[in-house]
């Protein structure tokens, strides 16, 4: 089986030029295919993050060119390249970011009714799969802000699923997280690759949490060093 | 699209702040309910003092003026037509106060379409005798059905019966100030002699108050075939023709028109009046100024709220963002909530302004120069109703539109990394 390409960064290069001109992201070159589990480890500041962001299109000012499904990101709109984050990209971060006026099942639908190609209907049964999924199909009709920090990252993982993206971005998932939460975590994660073939990007300074995925990419300085 | 899901989100970042939202909300209320309020007060107190000059004066007046002729025969004689005259002790001419062939200018008038009626009209110079005392006083003979239908006479009479002076011959009815001078009541005989020396008896069958004091202490109204008879006058005798149009402002054209057809002066009411018109119209400004100033600080108070939200919500925003909503979803987001925040305040503004409008026309205002007035006057036109909610959506959707804009800018990758 020839792996399809996902994700494809080519010679990004990014500056930060306020105050100073720095140079946080040098050459990087990757590609991420189809079903893969891949982690980003590297040290604090050297540019893991930066990294993300442009790959999740939310960022803009680099130099390079970054390719998701086999369309360049170059020259979109704001609204087109909304369009992909929305529909391609499922996205975890280091808090939850749950919009607290909204309950669990509303933010897990948030994404897919924006997309609009379901029925309110269907993507609220969607979103309940996800959550079932995870194990934390009692808490649907809870308060976002009343569910514990454990169940929230999890929340937002089903949140990400939404859509079925083409591939998952997490920053730091597990690094405001217990042990025991960090372990569930990490086990939908593993399970979602394995069992759905999900493309998952984890960016993470736990080399514990990256040693446990398919391939690590190792940054340093705003440099790959191993891939 | 997503038309309905951003209202969902609006909603529940409308309601996650629902103090603040209603706190906005109470603002443009009371923005638009003081501005309807006012605008009523001060339009219905328009309304009245201009009805008190344009309810009672005609819209065209007719009559001559007792001046010199202006083409004195020496100027029309061919003879000195290349010389320059020079002519000493030129005489008015005291005839020319009666209006010529007045009959056929009635029956012409009656004829021309632009004309709502007309209300013939004597003007006669008398002394009212009290005891030894002569006091100076005006008889006006009028046609009382025309003058009741044309200019609202009936109102002012506040004792006896206006159509009394056509019944009863020789009777009169006097202005409440020279009532009280005289010290006559209905059905009382009063004495006055006419400029031509003539001691009439008339008898007294109504009191007027016209609200305005110094008018009421000289006139008088009295039927025009009772003043044609003291005075000595012939029964086509008319000094003054009033005429009401149709629509008010052809009145300064009619007049010109009028003045050359007939051969008289002619005076529009707007020329007569042109003091009520300015003061009407600075009145209407000021009100519409404080109104306006009302709503724009109304305007601010959702400017602060809606950034204020917009800062407490900044990780919604960015969540919004990250999830797929461009710039334009963020920024309709918080233009809906904006602009319910304006219809709401502004609905419950129309509300209270009509209740404001109705609590001020029940107040009484008993004025001794307004007999026909008991509470204070409000006009309830909608044009303020619909201006004011006109104005309280342009004014939330300006107030929304500087943080909509902000909110739609906000880079999500600031406030996620920035946690």
């Amino acid at each position: 089986m020839s792996k399809t390409i996902t994700l494809q960064a080519d010679r990004i290069n990014k500056h930060f030029h306020d105050p100073v001109n720095i140079h946080v992201l040098k050459d990087i070159t990757f590609s991420i295919y189809s079903g893969e589990f891949v982690s980003v480890i590297g040290k604090s500041g050297c540019g893991k993050s930066t990294l993300l962001y442009i790959l999740s299109t939310m960022d803009t000012d680099y130099e390079g060119n970054l390719i998701i499904g086999g369309e360049t990101m170059r020259n979109k709109t704001d609204r087109q390249l909304a369009r992909v984050r929305n529909e391609k990209i499922g996205f975890v971060f280091q808090f939850h970011y749950l919009l607290s006026e909204f309950t669990v099942l509303e933010n897990v639908m948030l994404p897919g009714l924006k997309l609009g190609k379901l029925s309110e209907e269907q993507v609220r049964e969607d979103a309940l799969d996800k959550l079932d999924q995870l194990g934390i199909k009692k808490l649907a009709h809870k308060a976002a802000n009343q569910i514990s920090g454990g169940e929230k990252q999890r929340v937002s993982i089903a949140r990400a699923l939404i859509n079925n993206p083409s591939i998952i971005m997490c920053d730091e998932p597990t690094g405001n997280l217990d042990k025991a939460n960090s372990k569930i975590v990490f086990d939908i994660f593993k399970q979602l690759s394995a069992e759905m073939h999900q493309t998952i990007l984890v960016v993470t300074h736990d080399p514990e949490f990256a040693e446990k995925t398919d391939r690590v990419i190792e940054m340093e300085d705003g440099r790959i060093i191993r891939q | 699209m997503n038309g309905g899901l951003i209202f969902e989100i609006a909603k529940s970042l409308l309601l996650a702040r629902w103090k603040q939202s209603l706190v906005a909300a109470v603002g443009v209320t009371f923005g638009i309910t003081m501005f309807i309020g006012l605008l009523g007060f001060m339009t219905g107190l328009n309304d009245l003092l201009d009805g008190l000059i344009i309810n009672r004066t005609a819209h065209v007046r007719l009559f001559n003026e007792i001046k010199p002729n202006e083409n004195q025969p020496v100027n029309i004689s061919s003879e000195f037509a290349d010389s320059y005259n020079f002519i000493q002790s030129v005489k008015s001419v005291g005839e020319r106060e009666r209006i010529y062939n007045s009959g056929a200018i009635l029956q012409a008038l009656k004829s021309d379409e632009r004309v709502l009626g007309i209300a013939p009209k004597i003007s006669a110079q008398v002394f009212f005798n009290e005891g030894s005392i002569d006091i100076t006083g005006v008889v006006n003979g009028i046609d009382v059905m025309a003058e009741s239908k044309l200019f609202h006479f009936d109102d002012y009479v506040i004792a006896g019966n206006s159509a009394d002076i056509a019944i009863v011959t020789n009777s009169i009815i006097l202005g409440k100030g020279l009532a009280e001078k005289l010290l006559a009541n209905i059905g009382d005989v009063i004495q006055l002699t006419t400029i031509q020396q003539v001691r009439v008896p008339l008898k007294v069958v109504g009191i007027f108050q016209s609200g305005i004091q110094e008018f009421d202490k000289v006139q008088s109204y009295a039927s025009i075939s009772t003043v044609q008879k003291i005075t000595g006058q012939p029964n086509n005798y008319i000094t003054e023709i009033q005429v009401k149009l149709k629509d008010i402002g052809q009145a300064p054209a009619m007049a010109k028109v009028y003045a050359q057809l007939f051969q008289t002066e002619a005076e529009d009411i707007q020329t007569a009046n042109s003091q009520f018109e300015t003061g009407s119209f600075v009145r209407s400004l000021i009100s519409y100024a404080v109104g306006i100033t009302l709503l724009i600080v109304a305007g601010f108070g959702i400017y602060n709220i809606l950034n204020m939200l917009i800062y407490e919500k900044m990780d919604s925003i960015a969540i919004l963002k990250a999830t797929g909503f461009s710039g334009t979803d963020v920024n309709r987001i918080f233009m809906v909530i904006a602009l319910s925040i304006g219809l709401l305040g502004g609905g419950l503004g129309l509300i209270f302004g009509f209740l404001l409008s109705a609590l001020i026309d029940q107040i009484p205002f008993n004025t001794a120069a307004l007999p026909t007035i008991t509470t204070y006057p409000v006009n309830y036109s909608p044009v303020f109703y619909i201006i004011g909610v006109t104005f309280s959506i342009i004014t939330t959707y300006l107030a929304g539109w500087a943080p909509a804009n902000k909110a739609s800018k906000v880079d999500p990758v600031v406030i996620i990394r920035g946690k």
